[in-house]
């Protein structure tokens, strides 16, 4: 009981980074109806930016802080200078175009800093408080629970209740008609990937600093769970991303404890097979896919 | 074509066609050296995967991230089966063709649970699940190590150049002319099959899901047929790899190589076979090209390091991007380019706009015109320049 | 593709192959029935010569290597190729062996076993190189086993702790460098019961044969099942809190790690975080001191490796020897002053032990003169024992000392164990000294 209670407790922590790259790719498919394949690249260069800015400044808070404008800058450069140009291409430009982009920046990352690891530290300690013997969740860990929530809380604030938010969500559900209401659309996309981007880079600085460090693959497995996650949760649902990465981060975790750490992925397919073949849109589909 | 056999049409043609570029490819097996063959060995045996692959990509719009996999599923299915023949002491031929009969089995029952699983599923759901099988290989191997071999995967016994031929050639090229063979009958089988009605169908089901049902093109079926035929592709392509360098294990079929796969489809051209064998040859020869130029420039040690690897990787992404973006024809389309600037400038007003996303349903196809109606009633015309499949291999025509 | 391209391509390649036929001669395979593959392309193997000297000039010798520099492997091992590339700038600025200077061509592989076999067979048959020296990677170097002992190319010195390089009736030409798995878990295992018989031993391992190995290694001490807890971890997961969990709860008291360097560090690091402090005894591959304190950041790092006891075979970073003193002068000088940790030490001993096979297989050397030498036991190297390789034997080394970190300081204890026979001793260190600043001269 007390080794369920402990693995529970550790899978939250990580499924909440989970959940919160996951929301990132959400919000993505639903400003402009792509899978951002270069998510977990272009995060990687955000932390890379934070990276160095806390190792100039020594603080986190500045990395952190210049981490999600990077993040952000970034979302704008993409959508601006490739993404934008696939939307009248190949349907499946916009995925190709990301797959693409993964591969340079990653080349460009290798190239200008190598293959090392470079550690990365938490701003707060990673011991786990003890609750009756249990070992349960380190104040870091309550750190990355508390932002996520906090990120996701605050994203819902300005989706439903102001101006912005109801154009950011015309402009994704309805464009043409939008246009016509005066929203500027175009515009509307693009502060959509600069959100998502800078949601992407945050999980992504969440969670360098509790593995190896700094690399250029850093964030592979993150984006290959968390979009996991999202398809999981149904990509059009942001609180099917917050449930699924929690139930994913849990599941991953209780899978490694109980049946070892060499099954994870497996149950990981397993998770995703059996959710697809039941709701093929995801757990949290509001609807029937739109098809034509 | 029409002048070298004009009386030859539709599957016959076909045939012949491949039988005959088989045999080229197998005469220019004499002009290379042994690692040159090599090289050509692997083209031919990642042109099979890849034209599968531009095939269920190009003509049904179902986008696989897990096609190493598949090919992994080949490569296994045939190390186990002609392991197992060698235990009952069968080799040679009857060794191959157990292996390869393996290799299709298991290739086809994947390709087919997938299929059926893929076709509930639209655009990014099928990446996803795609994508979830290229990372459980590793895993799946190192779980059933005692088969699969864990990470070092398993290794065959070689076969050796046929007594007959042991004066002829050597072992390299053997293994390559075989690869070639097995090249020859998958491709020519799917150069087939985009010819015929079901790959029309498969357009039809590609352009517009609803719009072909309602013409009566069962969609459903025709996904995963698709898929299965694309899968025993990537299979074959595993086992003549397998072949090749007698052994398979997961590290040589990671995510990245299925993302290579993708960029040789699309860089060769979506749908085009012949793109499918430029785009193979490029994933081959280009980071070797690379490395051979970064030879030439004397540089830091430790630039060089970064620079090697690094560098092929680039310069593959950037040309994904730039093809996406200004060539979605691919090198195929390359030669279609003047046709298809004309074409466009007789049509005015492309229907899909800038901000049309709305036009775009998530099965990622756009749904804009009843263009799948008139490509059904139009007939395969094989010896028009212009048939249907000409017109619509290329994205970029296909809005017409 | 369009008709019209493939009819005009199809001309084209008929016309190229009517060429190409003509060429025949060109591939076909020499006259002997048993000519090896690699010496088709060309006639340059006579038959009166006395041995193969394929890649040997009047003054290079060329040899390949594959590692990887690119990809999630990369991180590890891309400094080894580096290292031994210094060292032979340094031997060859020093007159080469023989008066050849050695040609060391580095190959990218990623760590893809497929990538191994091209960038292997491009050595072999267009780089045509002497030999292949410390190609990196137990699944890699797997690929290439049977295509280089197939074609006879000296396979040296395998970066590797597998066993399946030590097989010399099966794969004649291959030859081990690393001490294996199984010896090092042995060892370790020894170890912990001669110093701390009471104590609980358990073994967190890598999922590979990596950790099937160590765990075999351990076994020959305590036991079939003798460990009292095993946990296992998956280099694609960087979360290994379940797996620690499990130890701690198992009470565990001293840990045997099959870890690379970046998962050792995990493993401490988590640990430390739920205030746990068992003892740690790693194999050599995640043992290397600078680069764990790399990973767990100069501030914490020192102290969380306090105590660590590793293995190795190779002259230890912390001692004041005179092979890591001539080799970080060798590192300053011609490897641009980069990082010095134990990568740099093990890629310039395997360089240096390949210098000295190489000086000793004489004059005038081909590839049966080479593998002479290896066998012939005449060579040392710089462990801390003897090279154990001989004729029926392909590994180099048998026996492993123990090392310890304290104060910052990675050095040996003098414990010192070897295994034989699924037996391990104690044995006693032997250290090669240094002779000639590393300058074999045959």
């Amino acid at each position: 009981m007390d080794h369920l209670l402990f693995l529970i407790a550790t899978g939250l922590a990580r499924g909440a980074i989970f959940a919160l790259f996951a929301l990132s790719l959400v919000l993505i498919w639903r400003a402009a109806r792509i899978i951002n394949f270069a998510q977990g690249a272009m995060a990687l260069v955000a932390t890379y930016a934070a990276f160095a800015v806390t190792g100039m400044t020594g603080s986190y808070w500045a990395g952190l802080g210049a981490g999600i404008l990077a993040g952000a800058a970034i979302g704008l450069g993409v959508e601006r200078g490739l993404m934008r140009f696939t939307r009248d291409s190949h349907p499946l430009a916009g995925i190709i175009v990301a797959i693409g982009l993964v591969m340079v920046l990653q080349a460009l990352l290798g190239i200008f800093f190598g293959q090392q690891h470079r550690p990365m530290h938490t701003p707060f300690s990673d011991s786990p408080l003890t609750v009756g013997g249990v070992p349960l969740l380190s104040p870091y860990d309550i750190f990355v629970l508390v932002v996520a929530l906090a990120v996701m809380g605050g994203l819902a604030l300005l989706f439903n209740r102001t101006s912005m938010g109801l154009q950011l969500r015309a402009s994704a559900f309805s464009p043409e008609v939008s246009r016509v209401l005066g929203v500027r659309v175009s515009l509307m996309v693009t502060v959509g990937w600069m959100l998502s981007a800078a949601v992407a880079a945050l999980a992504a600085m969440l969670l360098v600093p509790t593995e190896l460090g700094l690399n250029p693959h850093s964030t592979d497995v993150l984006f290959v769970y968390a979009f996991t996650v999202a398809v999981v949760g149904g990509l059009d649902s942001p609180v099917g991303a917050l449930l699924g990465g929690l139930v994913v981060g849990v599941a991953m975790t209780l899978v490694t404890g109980y049946l070892g750490a060499t099954f994870a992925p497996i149950g990981v397919l397993v998770l995703l097979v059996v959710v697809l073949l039941v709701k093929p849109g995801g757990i949290f589909s509001m609807r029937e896919a739109r098809s034509a | 074509m029409n002048r070298i056999a004009p009386s030859l049409t539709g599957a016959p043609r076909t045939i012949v066609m491949g039988a005959v570029l088989t045999v080229v490819a197998i005469a220019a097996t004499f002009g290379l050296d042994p690692y040159r063959n090599f090289q050509l060995a692997t083209i031919v045996a990642y042109f099979c995967a890849v034209a599968g692959l531009t095939l269920l990509v190009g003509l049904t719009g179902q986008l696989s991230l897990g096609h190493a996999a598949l090919m992994a599923v080949g490569g296994y299915a045939y190390a186990l089966t002609a392991s197992l023949a060698t235990d009952m002491g069968l080799d040679g031929l009857p060794r191959f063709l157990l292996g390869m009969a393996g290799a299709i089995a298991a290739s086809t029952l994947h390709g087919l649970l997938l299929g059926l699983a893929g076709a509930r599923l639209h655009g990014p759901y099928l990446a996803g699940l795609t994508l979830g099988i290229a990372i459980a290989l590793p895993a799946v191997t190192a779980q059933f190590s005692g088969v699969l071999g864990g990470d070092q995967g398993l290794r065959i016994d070689r076969d050796d150049v046929p007594a007959v031929l042991s004066r002829l050639i050597v072992v390299e090229q053997w293994q390559a002319w075989v690869a070639i063979m097995i090249a020859g009958v998958v491709v020519t089988g799917l150069a087939a099959v985009r010819r015929s009605s079901l790959g029309l169908r498969m357009r039809a089901v590609r352009d517009d899901e609803t719009a072909a049902r309602l013409s009566g093109v069962p969609a459903g079926r025709v996904k995963v047929v698709a898929f299965t035929l694309s899968s025993v592709a990537a299979g074959a392509g595993g086992a003549a790899l397998c072949f090749v360098t007698q052994s398979v294990s997961p590290g040589a079929y990671t995510l990245a190589f299925s993302l290579l796969l993708v960029v040789a489809a699309v860089v060769g051209g979506l749908g085009s076979i012949g793109g499918a064998a430029l785009g193979a040859a490029l994933i081959v020869m280009l980071p070797w090209l690379v490395a051979t130029l970064t030879d030439l420039v004397d540089m830091p040690a430790e630039l060089e390091q970064r620079l090697s690897g690094n560098l092929g990787l680039l310069v593959f992404g950037a040309l994904l991007i730039i093809v996406m973006l200004a060539r979605p024809g691919g090198l195929a389309g390359l030669r279609r380019g003047r046709r298809t600037r004309r074409t466009s400038a007789e049509d005015p007003t492309p229907p899909s706009g800038p901000d049309a996303v709305a036009a775009t349903s998530p099965t990622g196809a756009t749904a804009a015109d009843p263009a799948p109606a008139s490509a059904l009633r139009e007939m395969p015309a094989n010896d028009q320049p212009r048939t249907p499949q000409t017109v619509l291999q290329s994205p970029t025509e296909r809005e017409r | 593709m369009s008709q019209q391209f493939t009819a005009r391509r199809l001309a084209a390649l008929a016309g190229a192959s009517a060429v190409l036929v003509g060429l025949v001669g060109c591939s076909t395979p020499a006259s002997e029935e048993e000519a090896p593959p690699s010496a088709s392309g060309d006639a340059t193997t006579a038959p009166v010569e006395p041995g193969d000297s394929t890649g040997v000039t009047e003054d290079t010798v060329t040899i390949g290597t594959h590692t990887p520099l690119t990809g999630p492997a990369a991180a590890g091992y891309s400094s080894i190729s580096a290292a031994a590339t210094a060292y032979f700038a340094y031997l060859n600025d020093n007159g080469g062996v023989h008066g050849r200077s050695i040609e060391y061509i580095v190959k990218d592989d990623g760590y893809n076993p497929s990538t191994t076999q091209t960038v292997v067979r491009e050595l072999v048959q267009q780089d045509e190189v002497f030999a292949i020296v410390n190609g990196l990677g137990t699944p890699t170097h797997t690929a290439v086993l049977d295509f280089l002992n197939e074609n006879e190319v000296p396979d040296l010195f395998v970066a590797s702790g597998s066993t399946s390089w030590n097989l010399p009736e099966q794969y004649p030409f291959t030859f081990g460098y690393n001490a294996d798995y199984v010896v090092e878990g042995a060892a370790l295992a020894q170890y912990a019961a001669d110093e701390h018989p009471d104590k609980k031993v358990c073994l967190l391992g890598q999922d590979d044969d990596f950790g099937d190995a160590m765990i075999e290694g351990a076994e020959l001490v305590f036991g079939t099942g003798g460990l009292t807890h095993i946990e296992r971890y998956s280099v694609s997961n960087q979360d290994v809190t379940a797996q620690i969990g499990a130890l701690q709860a198992a009470g565990c008291e001293i840990n045997l790690l099959a870890t690379i360097n970046g998962f050792t560090a995990l493993a401490l690091g988590t640990s430390a975080q739920f205030g746990w402090f068992p003892m740690w005894f790693s194999s050599s591959s995640g043992a290397d001191y600078p680069t764990l304190v790399t990973y767990l950041g100069e501030d914490v790092g020192p102290q969380l490796l306090q105590g660590l006891v590793g293995t190795n075979y190779l002259p230890s970073l912390g001692s004041e020897d005179e092979w890591v003193t001539l080799f970080r002068q060798i590192n300053e000088d011609y490897n641009d002053g980069a990082p010095f940790d134990g990568n740099t030490i093990y890629g310039m001993s395997v360089a240096y032990t390949f210098a000295e096979a190489l000086a000793a297989a004489g004059e005038d050397p081909t590839r049966e003169s080479l593998l002479a030498a290896v066998t012939s036991g005449g060579l040392t190297g710089n462990g801390i024992v003897p090279l154990s390789f001989s004729e029926d034997n392909h590994a180099a080394y048998l026996g492993v000392g123990i090392t310890m970190v304290d104060q910052g300081v990675q050095d040996y204890l003098g414990a010192t164990y070897a295994v034989e026979g699924g037996t391990v001793t104690a044995v006693e260190a032997a250290p090669i000294p240094l002779e000639n600043d590393a300058l074999p001269a045959g």
